[in-house]
């Protein structure tokens, strides 16, 4: 079943794309996404992928292609970075609210200025509110595995709306790893061409994109929301139907000896495995910790995450991003708010981590963990937010 | 009736085509455009470049007004090398 | 078991297909494996490095490596940047460095802290085989060797998939020499 084979994050990012069956690319390049474009340009020169590439002017361009592409009912991928997706920020929304199932990859790089290549999850946060499924790897399998299962979760029928495969910046998209690639076959056999219901037709004409004022309007976001609520039902189902294909299990949410856990890290992206080899080691050590790591950070699995947590004494919330002027970063945000309906919750912590691709190194974990055992120890938190790495 | 959110087409798509013609947009015109027959020599020019187009056409290429539709804006007047039609405040009649 | 490799050389130099080739070769073996550059200033000539993971088990860690298992120099002018090149080496670990003779102050900092050096003369063989200054495919060789991670004709397999006709023959040819030319410094 499947090959084994060495993949960057971004080729194997462009190999599940070209095995997805897309009908319509449109991209502008951006670092460190460049090669998962560069990749499906060669593909669709080279015969292997029959599908429209579009080269665009920019990123506003090439989202606002992907939207007229998927409005006649085609099967549609973009990829970005950063700035781009800062471009693109304007139609992200218009893509969701005209329910467009197209799947973006978003390789993590932080916001300008200074100029920075790097990892930050700037680019993803910035995209927490825009109505968009946002699936995060940990690592080239999992961008690999995302981006099969992120087309079936945005075209299902009770989704409707676009969803993101995020990969960090360089630690995954430029490291080459070993990954199962399935077979074309498996993934076709997985993935049928997309039915549109509604899709832009000259034998069959409809509107989209009309205008809704107060009248209206309202009620095309409940519509929203619903999706979304119902996403959180589909990326299970997908997910085990992947399973099935694939023997990989993936849920919302990562747990890894969470279950007596009196320290539990929280993070996103590449940094859950360091954490993890962190934890195995400091349970040797007798020290009772976890990781839990958020797969799905929209929507967010609130309730998978109340149950992960609930016993916890304390837990830590690393954010590859920072939010100046708010109370913590953006996952803290979330973990505090499904932790707050409990009638004793844990002490919680947020720690800035490895902003503009930083190392979050196996010492940083270990002194997150150990800031843990002190607050529990003194029945505290003392410090909110911690910046962990910096000078 | 306004209908509720499970009521309508998601992402505000409208699945009946050509509905625009249930909504007569001509009632909120200021001046209207009234034809006067005997000097038309049905050269066509304010069918031509009617925006809406509310200017109806009859197989003799004598033409007549779609008030429903016309919104006054006067270039059918303005065009018309006879000067055969004149715009007239809304309300007189 | 894991075990880390960093790559030390200059920017055109091949310094990332040499740990992408060693990567690969350890994926066709069957094993898991990471190799990841070191991105700073992409320019020729800048001192640049790369890394690769390789173990049995599958790789959770996505951090820098800190404590390499061994050292491959694949450009002779940073042999005398010392302290870079020994940065995070712990006793008995090999260094292996692409010189005819290594400068002095390398060999005594290696006794001190208690490194085996290594040294292999890809320059020549590079010149010989390639008629170019390529360091990067014999100094895969002798890396392949010191460590024994991976087989001799696992790399040579990786070679297959990144070179080909006369180019593949070559390197083939430079890998052999540098696997099989290799020795301890004494």
């Amino acid at each position: 079943m499947g090959k084994v084979v060495g993949l960057m994050g971004d080729e194997a990012v462009a190999q599940a794309v070209r095995q997805s069956n897309v009908d319509v690319i449109a991209a502008y390049p951006i670092t460190p996404q460049t090669i998962i474009v560069e990749r499906l340009s060669e593909y669709v020169a080279n015969g292997e992928l029959d599908a429209a590439f579009v080269p665009v002017e920019s990123e506003h361009s090439a989202l606002s292609c992907c939207v007229g592409a998927s409005l006649t009912g085609a099967r549609v991928f973009t990829a970005s970075a950063a700035n781009g997706i800062a471009l693109m920020f304007e139609i992200t929304f218009i893509a969701s609210s005209m329910r467009c199932p197209i799947v973006m990859a978003i390789v993590n790089r932080a916001f300008s200025a200074p100029i920075n290549i790097h990892c930050s999850h700037d680019d993803t946060v910035a995209l927490r509110d825009a109505s968009w499924v946002h699936l995060i790897s940990e690592s080239v399998q999992e961008a690999y595995d995302n981006t099969v299962q992120a087309f079936k979760i945005a075209e299902d029928p009770r989704v409707l709306l676009p969803t993101s495969i995020s990969l960090d910046g360089f630690i995954l998209s430029h490291c080459l790893e070993r990954i199962e690639m399935l077979d074309d076959e498996v993934v076709s056999e997985f993935l049928p061409p997309r039915k549109a219901e509604y899709k832009l037709d000259p034998e069959k004409p409809i509107t989209f994109g009309p205008l809704a004022l107060y009248d209206y309007y309202f009620e095309f976001k409940r519509q929203q929301e619903e999706a979304m609520r119902n996403a959180l039902t589909v990326v299970k189902e997908v997910a085990k139907k992947y399973e099935e294909i694939s023997g990989r299990k993936y849920g919302t949410i990562k747990k890894f000896m969470t279950d007596d856990a009196d320290v539990v890290l929280v993070c996103m992206g590449s940094a859950a495995g360091t954490a993890r080899v962190v934890a195995k080691s400091l349970r040797k050590e007798g020290k009772k910790v976890g990781v839990l790591s958020v797969r799905l950070f929209r929507p967010f699995p609130t309730e998978d995450v109340r149950e992960t947590l609930e016993n916890a004494k304390a837990v830590a919330v690393i954010d590859r991003s920072s939010a100046p002027g708010c109370v913590g970063g953006p996952l803290f945000e979330d973990i505090c708010t499904a932790l707050y309906d409990l009638p004793e919750r844990p002490l919680t912590y947020n720690i800035i981590a490895g902003l503009g691709g930083r190392d979050i190194t196996p010492d940083q974990i270990k002194q997150m963990y150990n800031i843990g055992f002190k607050y529990i120890e003194k029945g505290k938190v003392e410090d909110k937010v911690l910046w962990i790495g910096v000078r | 009736m306004l209908k509720g959110w499970k009521e309508i087409p998601i992402g505000g798509m409208i699945l009946e085509p050509g509905n625009s013609v249930n909504f007569k947009t001509g009632d909120w015109r200021a001046m209207k455009p009234v034809i006067d027959k005997s000097k038309c020599v049905k050269c066509l020019m304010c069918w031509t470049l009617c925006p809406e187009p509310a200017i109806i056409r009859h197989d003799d290429n004598s033409v007549d007004i779609n008030y429903d539709f016309c919104k006054g804006c006067g270039i059918c007047a303005k065009i018309c090398p006879r000067k055969a039609i004149t715009m007239v405040p809304e309300g007189g009649e | 078991m894991l075990f880390e490799v960093r790559w030390h050389g200059r920017g055109g130099q091949g310094v990332v297909t040499a740990s992408d080739l060693l990567a690969r070769a350890a994926i066709i073996e069957g094993k898991y494996a990471q190799h990841f550059p070191e991105f700073g200033p992409e320019r020729m000539g800048a001192p640049i490095r790369a890394f690769t993971r390789i173990s049995d088990k599958p790789i959770e860690l996505h951090t820098g490596v800190y404590e390499p298992e061994m050292v491959v120099v694949i450009d002779p002018t940073l042999l005398i940047k010392t302290e870079m090149i020994l940065q995070g080496m712990r006793e008995d670990r090999p260094l292996v460095v692409n010189a005819k003779t290594p400068p002095q102050t390398l060999v005594d900092r290696c006794k001190e802290k208690n490194i085996k050096l290594y040294v292999v003369d890809a320059y020549t063989i590079a010149i010989e085989v390639l008629k170019r200054p390529f360091y990067n495919t014999p100094m895969l060789g002798a890396a392949v060797k010191v460590s024994g991670l991976v087989k001799l004709d696992s790399v040579l397999k990786a070679a297959e998939l990144r070179f080909s006709g006369d180019i593949l023959k070559k390197n083939i040819e430079v890998i052999k020499k540098g696997f099989n030319e290799v020795k301890e410094y004494a």
